[in-house]
Parts: C-alpha cells; sequence; structure tokens
C-alpha cells in the first residue's frame, strides 16, 4: 500500500500581503540600512530606524497601491521616520530645507587636469565631504549616485516637484565639489619620496 | 547657444534625464567644446566617486535576521477561523497517512512472515532429509516432539483421507522452535507448520486464505498456537487438510 500525503493549505489574505510585502522590501534591506547611516550618521539609530521602517512599512502595505513605486514608497516612510526622530529634527532645525529659492554663494569650481586627477580616486575625501554636507543635499546625492533613482522616483520620496530635484542635486553636487577640494587644499602636501643628495 | 546654457543641462544629461533631441545636442557640443567637455569630465568622475563612496555602510546580519523574522509572514490570533480548519484538515491527514504506513507496515509484516514460511517449505522439498522421523503414525510422530518444542498438539486422523502423513520436524520461524509435519495428497507435498503465537513477535498474519511465492497458505490461531497450511495443492486440498487439523483440536 502506497502511503499518500496531501496538504490542504488555506491562506488569508494578510498572508499573502506579508509574504508580498517580505518579498518586496527585504531585498532593499542593505540599502535602506546604508541610506539609513547616512542619514543618522549613528549605526544604532540606523537600525532602529530601519526597524521602524519596516514595522510601518509593513502595517501599512494595504494601503499601498500595487503597481506604484514600491522603493520610493519606503524610501519615503524611511526619511520621514528619520525627519520625526531626533536626530532628524535637529538636522532639519540647523539646516533650512527650503533653500532652493535662494542663489548660494558657492565658489566657482575651475577645473584643472590636475585637480580631474585628484578626484578620480579620492573617494575617501568625497565620504568626509558627504558627512558633513545638509541632510537635504546628503539625501539628493545619495538617492540619485548610490540609489540610482529617476528624477521622478526622487521626486516622489522627497515629496518635491521635480524642478526642485534637479535644482537641488546641481547645488549638492556643487558643494560636495568645493568641499572635496578645500579639504585637497588642507591635505599637507607629499613629502618628497627621495632625497636628493647634498 | 553659449556654453553657461549648455552647463546647466550637464546634469541632467550624465543622469540620463534630458530629452533624446536635447541630449544629442549636447553630445555634440561636448565633442566640439573643450572646455564643456573638461567640465562633463569632471562631473562624471566625481559621479563615480560618490557612487563608490556611498555605499560605505553593511548592516549585520543578525539585524537583517531580525528584520527578517519581524515581517515575516505568520498566522495572526484573528486567523483562528482559518487556522482550525487548516489544523483539523492536517490532523486528518496526518491520521490517514499514520494508519496508512501502520497498515502499509503490517501488510510488509504479514508478507516477510508468509515469505519465511514458504522458505521453510521450500528448504523442505529441496532436502535429501526433508523430515527428521520418518513415520506415517501420528501417534509415534507426536511424542517424538517431546522435549524438542515448548508445546504440544494433536495431530489429524487420516483415514479416509486423500493425505498421508510422511514424517515431522523440528523447524525455527523467529528463533523460536516450532512443530513442521509433511503431508502428501496425490503427487503434492503439503507442510503444516505449528509455532506459538507469542513466538512470532511484531509479526502478525491474517487468518484469511493466502498465497506466497505461488503456493497457496492456509493459517489460523488456536490455542496460543499458529498453524501455517502450505504447499503447491489445490486449495481445496489445503482446506480440506486445514479442516482435518482443527477438527484434531
Amino acid at each position: 500500500m502506497t502511503a499518500c500525503w496531501f496538504t490542504l493549505v488555506c491562506v488569508s489574505e494578510e498572508t499573502l500581503l506579508s509574504g508580498t510585502f517580505e518579498q518586496l522590501a527585504m531585498p532593499l534591506f542593505e540599502r535602506l540600512y546604508n541610506f539609513a547611516c547616512w542619514l543618522t550618521q549613528d549605526r544604532q539609530e540606523a537600525e532602529d530606524l530601519v526597524q521602524e521602517t519596516y514595522t510601518k512599512a509593513l502595517r501599512g502595505f494595504s494601503s499601498f497601491q500595487q503597481g506604484t513605486n514600491f522603493r520610493a514608497w519606503i524610501y519615503k516612510i524611511l526619511r520621514n521616520t528619520f525627519l520625526t526622530s531626533r536626530t532628524g529634527l535637529k538636522a532639519a532645525a540647523t539646516v533650512s530645507l527650503d533653500i532652493e529659492g535662494e542663489e548660494e554663494a558657492l565658489p566657482t569650481v575651475k577645473e584643472t587636469p590636475e585637480s580631474i586627477l585628484l578626484q578620480r580616486s579620492d573617494w575617501q575625501l568625497v565620504q568626509q565631504a558627504l558627512e558633513h554636507l545638509p541632510v537635504a543635499y546628503r539625501e539628493v546625492l545619495l538617492l540619485c549616485e548610490v540609489e540610482e533613482m529617476s528624477y521622478q522616483e526622487i521626486s516622489a520620496t522627497l515629496g518635491i516637484p521635480i524642478g526642485t530635484v534637479m535644482s537641488r542635486l546641481s547645488r549638492a553636487r556643487r558643494s560636495l565639489r568645493v568641499a572635496v577640494q578645500e579639504m585637497q587644499q588642507k591635505l599637507p602636501e607629499a613629502e618628497p619620496k627621495v632625497r636628493a643628495r647634498g | 547657444m553659449v556654453c553657461e546654457t549648455w552647463t546647466e543641462k550637464l546634469d541632467a544629461y550624465l543622469d540620463g534625464e534630458l530629452p533624446p533631441a536635447e541630449a544629442k545636442a549636447l553630445g555634440d557640443h561636448l565633442r566640439g567644446c573643450p572646455a564643456c567637455a573638461a567640465e562633463s569630465l569632471a562631473r562624471v568622475q566625481q559621479k563615480r566617486a560618490l557612487q563608490s563612496a556611498g555605499q560605505r555602510f553593511t548592516a549585520d546580519p543578525a539585524f537583517r535576521a531580525r528584520i527578517q523574522n519581524s515581517i515575516a509572514a505568520r498566522p495572526s490570533a484573528r486567523w483562528s477561523r482559518f487556522l482550525l480548519p487548516t489544523l483539523a484538515t492536517a490532523m486528518a491527514v496526518a491520521i490517514v497517512g499514520a494508519l496508512a504506513i501502520t497498515l502499509n507496515h503490517g501488510t510488509r509484516g504479514q508478507e516477510r512472515l508468509l515469505g519465511e514460511v514458504a522458505d521453510l517449505h521450500i528448504a523442505t522439498l529441496a532436502s535429501a532429509n526433508p523430515v527428521d522421523v520418518v513415520s506415517t503414525d501420528r501417534h509415534t510422530v507426536k511424542p517424538w516432539f517431546g522435549g524438542k518444542i515448548p508445546f504440544t498438539f494433536n495431530l489429524p486422523e487420516l483415514q479416509n483421507s486423500p493425505f498421508t502423513l510422511l514424517g515431522a520436524k523440528v523447524s525455527y520461524l523467529n528463533q523460536s522452535p516450532g512443530a513442521e509435519l509433511l503431508f502428501r495428497v496425490r503427487q503434492h507435498q503439503i507442510s503444516v507448520f505449528i509455532f506459538q503465537e507469542r513466538a512470532l513477535g511484531s509479526l502478525r498474519v491474517d487468518d484469511a486464505a493466502q498465497s506466497a511465492l505461488s503456493f497457496n497458505v492456509r493459517t489460523w490461531s488456536h490455542n496460543g498456537l499458529r498453524y501455517f497450511v502450505i504447499g503447491d495443492a489445490s486449495p481445496q486440498d489445503l482446506d480440506q487438510l486445514s479442516d482435518l487439523i482443527k477438527a484434531a483440536g
């Protein structure tokens, strides 16, 4: 006699939603964590932020419209959660987010072959410069360059018009370049590797 | 168009956000303008540096596992209306499955037991000395077993029957001693095995008519003894011999 096994599975709508959420959300985990670290600049705070983001997103997933941009949706939750956190409120209070309407007096960047060469591999300087950028610039740069979001996605994530995305990106890039160049100028000049014999 | 106008569009161009016509025009300009080409190169370098620098933090695997567990699909209390029928169904399936396995196990045990009985019968047929006591007299054969097996039994009266007692010997099944009686009906030989029921251990067999390795088999239990009648004779012959043995008690 052959023993036949079968399983009858009853799945609720909530189970399906939870399974779908997991499939959509977990591939973004590392990127969300990286983004959270850049925003909070503290790993423990970043973990709390990511944890809260996933909890909120799962809770509100039934209101997420299938077919729309899930990535922009969950990044928006993370960013809004950050902005209402103590660190986020502090960052927002320090630097006005409404800086698009004003022209900033940034130094003109003149590129020379040497400056281009210096920028090529100086990603550590870029990291330091990025750390010191206002959070509004930092986040738009990360969303564009690291997350490779389109202007449309950035617009949806940050809740600002596309034109504002473009202008903020432009200013953020210019600020970063200025910051990197200033840091390069402060670096001690390299010692000659071979001293001339007297 | 002056260079300043072009450089305003340079970011969108490098981000792939410029409309195709404008992107083509800007590309043409860059090929002919060293200053704008240098500015473009600098911005590309910065983009690449930022892409590398931005991917800086890696999460602890334990933290990832915590997140994964916190969002994994799991039942909640209000799912009981789904859960209970599911559990009931699962239990029913488990019971049916366990029963099927038990029956399967029992069937296999019976097949094994009958197979061993058939082997004993074949070994007897193949032996040059099929029996240890050669006698047609039941009053000789029965006492012969005294002290050789831990039980006693009655032999049938074979007068006016087609069966002839050829002899007997001690046999073993499941490491337990028993009696083997050899009968003949016309040109067929039939073995009758008698073992203690408890000696069979976990092996069980139905009392219904059986067959093993093409031999016909009859088996029953009486007074704690298990009887097997096996041979290549007709089923009617086996039934008749079985009835005679049963009648002897």
